[in-house]
């Protein structure tokens, strides 16, 4: 994961805006506000290389993971995937795409169609990407994707609804490997099962990432399961970049006051520790993305805002080797 | 388990029962389903084998027999099973007979209202912002007309027949089928599967038939079942209004309507063929009930 490695995927002051009816007026004539759903985000993802991404809810985080696959289009700013800037492909050039970015959802029953078995679900891709491959080697590719990610044989033909939940996701998860894509998206994969199936399915992507020689985005808001398999961290708060840092960098000595009132909220495995620690409380609830605050988003819950927050625009900045900072005072 | 270990990896998948099997043992769980399927398997033999199972020609009159009672009650004979109607004509016979045209025309009018609705409520699902909205409106123009008017508009403008007759009842009860279909889809669009297939690369049409349209069958089949019934009861009341099936054909709306006057002197007359529609439209809707559990893999008993 050299610096001097070309990036696969670069993301570029991507925005997607989303023009919604405002309040009491729901008037088709009335003036409609933008929602800034994400708002001006940018980074580089390195072959082999897991990107997590953290922030609350309602962040941005899903919806830039759907920008970066175009089921939710940007507004602005330019996707590049491996050197093609995808906003300004057609159709055919995203169908190509997908073959090569694949995707993990957070509920991992609603993600699988009830209608189809296993082995159709699994194999709908080659289906779809792969049209010239016989019946045959279909099926022998799903046997093998099923045993890869500890499914047996037997249970080809089931339904979704008769698996569990850590089951279902290594369903979903066989679905997002079989074409063999170069990048995963996970979107919360984890965060719907129970903490010992987490464990087991945070590893098992952790393996098949080595295998395959996969780059994940991890996105997540358990911030010790984006430790475990993260490479780089960014952290978002109201669709904006806050911080993007290498693990031990961000965990160890995080320079945005917003990482680190994240990571004041971590508990530790140790009571002494436990119990002397103090957590930062943000004040404040989260502004709407409809109208964020001037400046710096963050100023508003900020413990340590002065007045030029409020004036002057953020932009990552590179604070040093390993760590980028939108924070005005860092 | 020895036969299993025998088997190779490629035999083992086909050792599951085949979709068939399982499709009929998933119904046949369902006794009323079974039930529904026996009687109506006795009503489309009968009809198709009508000149060989019905005693009498539907048309020919008996006129020394007018209003003869069914052969068990005070004064019928055995030479009518189930009576005569007002002019002598034998009530099996007809019943037999109408089975043929009523179950074509609930048939004939479900299918060419149930496919194009599926086509335009999924067109009305997929596309909101421009082809959606026109659907519906139109839809909603054609809802606010009463179905019979509109009914007897269609078939004044075409002329009576019978094909325009169904013509008219399949027009009618579109609405309601793009009205299910797009409120279905449009639920189904949300869920993350969807997002799924499209991620796993599905263009729009296997989105539309592959991956949401199956997960709408459930509302569907009960509709349809249930609009085989009002089918067989709007095509009567146009045979009433001389729009339908012309007489003297042998129609089971038809005879029901015509029927009418005799309800206190001949309660046979209009029973056999109110019962018969009865009868016909319950086993559909069994059948529908059974269909839309056999169909669906959460209600599978577990192979």
């Amino acid at each position: 994961m050299s610096e001097a490695q070309q990036p696969i995927l670069s993301v570029r002051n991507v925005k997607v805006h989303f023009q919604v009816a405002h309040g009491d007026s729901a008037w088709p004539w009335a003036a409609k506000k933008t929602l800034k759903a994400v708002d001006g985000v940018s980074f580089d993802l390195y072959p082999g290389e897991t990107l997590g991404v953290v922030g609350e809810s309602g962040c941005g985080k899903s919806t830039l993971s759907r920008a970066i696959l175009n089921l939710i289009p940007a507004t602005d700013g330019e996707i590049v995937w491996m050197g093609k800037d995808l906003r300004k492909g057609d159709a055919r050039d995203w169908h190509r795409v997908r073959r090569d970015i694949q995707m993990i959802f957070q509920d991992p029953l609603a993600s699988l169609n009830p209608r189809m078995t296993v082995a159709q679900i699994i194999a709908e891709p080659l289906r779809t990407h792969r049209p010239e491959l016989g019946d045959t080697e279909v099926m022998a590719r799903v046997r093998k994707m099923m045993k890869r990610v500890g499914l047996t044989e037997q249970q080809i033909n089931r339904y979704p609804h008769e698996f569990s939940g850590g089951q279902c996701q290594r369903i979903g998860i066989a679905r997002a490997l079989i074409l063999e894509p170069k990048l995963i998206i996970c979107d919360e994969p984890v965060s719907a099962l129970d903490v010992s199936i987490q464990a087991q399915i945070i590893n098992l992507l952790k393996e098949l990432q080595r295998e395959m020689g996969l780059s994940l985005i991890f996105i997540a808001h358990d911030l010790a399961v984006v430790k475990h398999i993260s490479d780089r961290i960014l952290v978002m708060y109201l669709g904006r970049e806050m911080e993007l840092a290498g693990k031990h960098a961000l965990y160890d000595n995080p320079t945005h006051p917003y990482t680190q009132a994240l990571l004041s909220a971590i508990p530790f495995p140790d009571p002494e520790r436990e119990r002397h620690k103090t957590i930062q409380l943000l004040a404040g609830d989260l502004p709407s993305p409809i109208n964020p605050p001037s400046g710096c988003v963050f100023r508003t819950r900020c413990p340590q805002a002065q007045e030029r927050c409020a004036k002057e625009p953020t932009k990552l900045h590179r604070v040093d080797d390993k760590t980028q900072c939108s924070c005005l005072l860092v | 388990m020895t036969t299993q270990v025998q088997m190779s990896a490629e035999d083992k998948a086909l050792a599951y029962p085949s979709p068939l099997k399982e499709f009929w043992q998933g119904f046949s769980y369902n006794k009323g389903a079974v039930m529904g399927l026996v009687f109506l398997a006795v009503v489309v033999v009968a009809a198709l084998f009508a000149p060989w199972v019905a005693p009498y020609n539907p048309i020919d009159q008996y006129r020394d027999f007018m209003l003869t009672p069914p052969s068990w009650a005070d004064g019928g004979t055995a030479k009518f099973l189930l009576g005569t109607d007002e002019i002598g004509r034998d009530m099996l016979s007809r019943l037999i007979y109408g089975a043929r045209l009523s179950l074509l025309i609930g048939l004939s009018a479900v299918l060419s209202s149930l496919i194009p609705g599926i086509i335009l409520g999924l067109l009305a699902a997929f596309y909101p912002k421009v082809l959606g909205p026109l659907i519906m409106r139109v839809m909603d123009v054609m809802m606010a007309l009463p179905s019979l008017l509109l009914a007897i508009a269609i078939v004044a403008i075409l002329g009576p027949s019978m094909l325009n007759t169904i013509i008219a009842i399949s027009v009618v009860s579109l609405p309601g089928y793009v009205r299910l279909v797009r409120a279905s889809a449009m639920t189904e669009l949300n869920r993350d599967y969807v997002t799924a297939a499209r991620v796993a690369g599905a263009g729009t049409l296997r989105l539309m038939f592959v991956t949401v349209l199956p997960n709408c069958m459930a509302p569907l089949i009960v509709h349809a079942t249930m609009s085989f019934s009002s089918a067989i009861l709007d095509a009567a009341a146009l045979g009433f209004l001389g729009m339908g099936v012309q007489p003297p054909s042998a129609e089971w709306g038809a005879m029901l309507s015509s029927a009418r006057d005799y309800i206190e002197r001949a309660w046979w007359v209009v029973s056999w063929p109110g019962l018969t529609i009865l009868l016909s439209v319950l086993a559909i809707n069994l059948i529908g009930d059974g269909l839309r559990d056999a169909l669906d893999p959460k209600l599978k008993r577990a192979a």
